[in-house]
């Protein structure tokens, strides 16, 4: 149920976000969705891609540092609200998000929330439990087709 | 033992502190020099690491027959001070020791540094010489801004500045706006820091809405990092003082070693007590007078511990030509530069090896890594480019500044500095085929 999350360090300054998504896209591979985080001095470029073990080859032979972290994804109605019923649902069970960001699919009126949590495994139960619809990777790239 | 002025020298010629000492003829100088390296030199022998040396080369008292003879004597390097931690280098019984000051060491252990009572007296005498040359005066009130402790900045001058007479006011480091209203309040006379910090000075008066030219500062006496004509001209502008630099370190015995006179034509070496030759660094030869080469200095007084050809590292250029002061002494230029890779930051003696240990200490092996040293206003700013390793990547963010905290937390536990820790990706680091370039000074700190 989990989905393989690549993070790659870059320096923050101008033109080093485009060079590692060149790569990917050179090698054909397509980018479901990205978030960065950044300070002045650094940033954490993290991705979803198809062919996540391919696109980590290919970036760490170019001399990026590559990360993989396991995250989880929730579809969710694409609507108001629809955000804050996943997260009652996370906060009653007291479980610790590290980061979290969406996006939206193209058809459905569905978004997807990348949920890093502390304990994924456990996360996952708690949100089968309550019904709500975790994604795994088949499912996600088929719906981005 | 010590040449304590006459309380009449002082008051018939204010100008020159100790008269009969700093305006000696060049052959009684000499003769007196010689009587003090045969003492030393027997002196010394209490020390394991000098007489094992005399031991080997047959060495003694009766080897000094003239002032060349001090060539026979060997180096103590910063190493060898470093294998004998913590007091290997003491002269005289521990009980006799008064006080320990300490310098940054390579690696975060300092290298400690021993004074008997004679030699705070002797310490003290020597920063009047140049206080007294650099304009104090009894009636003077003097703001110490250098810190307090292990350094021998503050502590060095406080005693200095008592020994002149004048009011101390022992503010330390730091601070500015607090110095400010210190200095207005009180009616500082002369300030007491690094060069840069007096333009901090100015700085912090103009953001608080004041004239620094309106402070009440007359007099700065400036040293613990080199410094430049340009930067003297900046300061006595900005502040409307007359500037003076003096120079000492704490292996020989913290500042006094020699200071400008009013002439500021190069700082007077106390040559009573310090034994000063200028060597080419490699083949420790003399170089000509008015060529720079190493101050290597032999200390001709000092009794806890002495030093014998101590390899100071600081390059500067000697010269012996008489000076418009009335003082005889050898007179020394700024410190242009360093044999070793030593840098000084804020006054603080930092080592590449001593950013290496940090970095160490975190990662558990060296990374590699660049030391970027600027100066974008008026303070020295450091930079430490750190490439990242795959196994200190993290996804979080937190974890990540957590990594940059840590690093810069040995830092300044190692060096005794604040570094800015900037990550950089793998291979943005220059290699280089031999000898790594650790450091990028960015500051230009040579005339």
């Amino acid at each position: 149920m989990k989905l393989q999350q690549l993070s790659v360090f870059l320096e923050n300054r101008p033109g080093r976000l485009g060079a590692p998504l060149e790569a990917i896209a050179a090698a054909g591979i397509n980018i479901l969705t990205l978030s960065l985080a950044d300070t002045a001095q650094f940033g954490i470029l993290r991705l979803i891609v198809r062919e996540w073990d391919k696109a980590k080859a290919i970036l760490e032979q170019a001399g990026w540092i590559v990360n993989l972290t396991e995250v989880v994804a929730v579809e969710v109605p694409d609507r108001p609200g629809g955000l804050a019923g996943v997260l009652d649902v996370i906060e009653g069970a007291e479980l610790n998000i590290e980061y979290v960001y969406a996006f939206s699919l193209r058809r459905d009126d569905k978004a997807v929330l990348i949920f890093r949590f502390e304990h994924p495994d456990q996360a996952i139960q708690v949100l089968l439990g309550q019904g709500l619809h975790v994604i795994d990777g088949d499912e996600l790239m088929g719906y981005v087709g | 033992m010590l040449a304590q002025p006459h309380q009449t020298h002082r008051q018939q010629d204010p100008l020159i502190w100790d008269r009969e000492a700093e305006t000696r003829p060049r052959e009684a100088l000499e003769a007196l020099q010689l009587e003090r390296l045969r003492d030393l030199v027997a002196r010394v022998a209490q020390v394991p690491f000098y007489r094992d040396h005399f031991a080997r080369q047959a060495i003694g008292p009766h080897s000094i027959r003239s002032l060349a003879d001090l060539r026979r004597l060997p180096f103590t390097t910063k190493d060898d001070l470093r294998a004998q931690h913590p007091l290997g280098f003491l002269a005289v019984p521990r009980g006799q020791v008064a006080r320990i000051h300490g310098s940054s060491g390579t690696t975060g252990r300092p290298t400690f540094v021993a004074y008997t009572k004679g030699d705070l007296a002797l310490w003290s005498n020597l920063c009047a010489r140049f206080l007294v040359a650099g304009g104090l005066r009894p009636e003077h009130t003097a703001q110490v801004a250098f810190g307090y402790g292990l350094f021998t900045g503050g502590f060095g001058l406080h005693y200095g500045i008592e020994r002149v007479g004048a009011a101390v006011i022992p503010v330390s480091a730091g601070n500015t706006r607090r110095q400010i209203e210190i200095m207005r309040d009180l009616g500082s006379d002369a300030l007491i820091c690094t060069p840069s910090y007096a333009l901090t000075i100015a700085d912090g008066a103009r953001e608080l809405g004041l004239d620094p030219r309106a402070l009440p500062i007359r007099y700065g006496f400036f040293g613990g990092e080199p410094w430049t004509e340009d930067m003297r001209r900046e300061i006595e502008d900005q502040l409307d003082i007359v500037a003076t630099n003096n120079y000492g370190l704490s292996e020989v015995i913290g500042p006094g070693v020699s200071g400008e006179c009013p002439a500021r034509a190069g700082m007077h070496i106390q040559e009573d007590h310090f034994l000063v030759e200028c060597l080419d660094p490699e083949t420790l030869e003399p170089v000509p007078d008015g060529e720079p080469g190493e101050l290597v200095i032999t200390t001709l007084t000092r009794e806890a511990m002495p030093m014998v050809r101590y390899r100071t590292r600081d390059i500067a250029r000697l010269d012996r030509a008489p000076c418009a002061c009335g003082r005889r002494t050898l007179r020394m230029s700024r410190v242009t530069g360093r044999t070793d890779d030593m840098l000084i930051i804020r006054g603080v003696n930092v080592f590449p090896s001593q950013i290496e240990e940090a970095l160490l200490r975190v990662e558990g092996t060296t990374p590699h890594y660049l030391i970027e040293v600027a100066r974008p206003g008026t303070l020295d700013e450091v930079h430490v480019k750190v490439e990242i390793r795959p196994e200190l990547f993290s996804d979080r963010m937190d974890r990540m500044q957590a990594l940059c905290e840590r690093i810069s937390r040995e830092i300044q536990t190692v060096a005794g500095i604040r570094a800015h820790v900037d990550l950089v990706e793998p291979q943005h680091i220059e290699r280089f085929v031999g000898k790594a370039k650790r450091v990028h000074d960015r500051r230009n700190l040579t005339d």
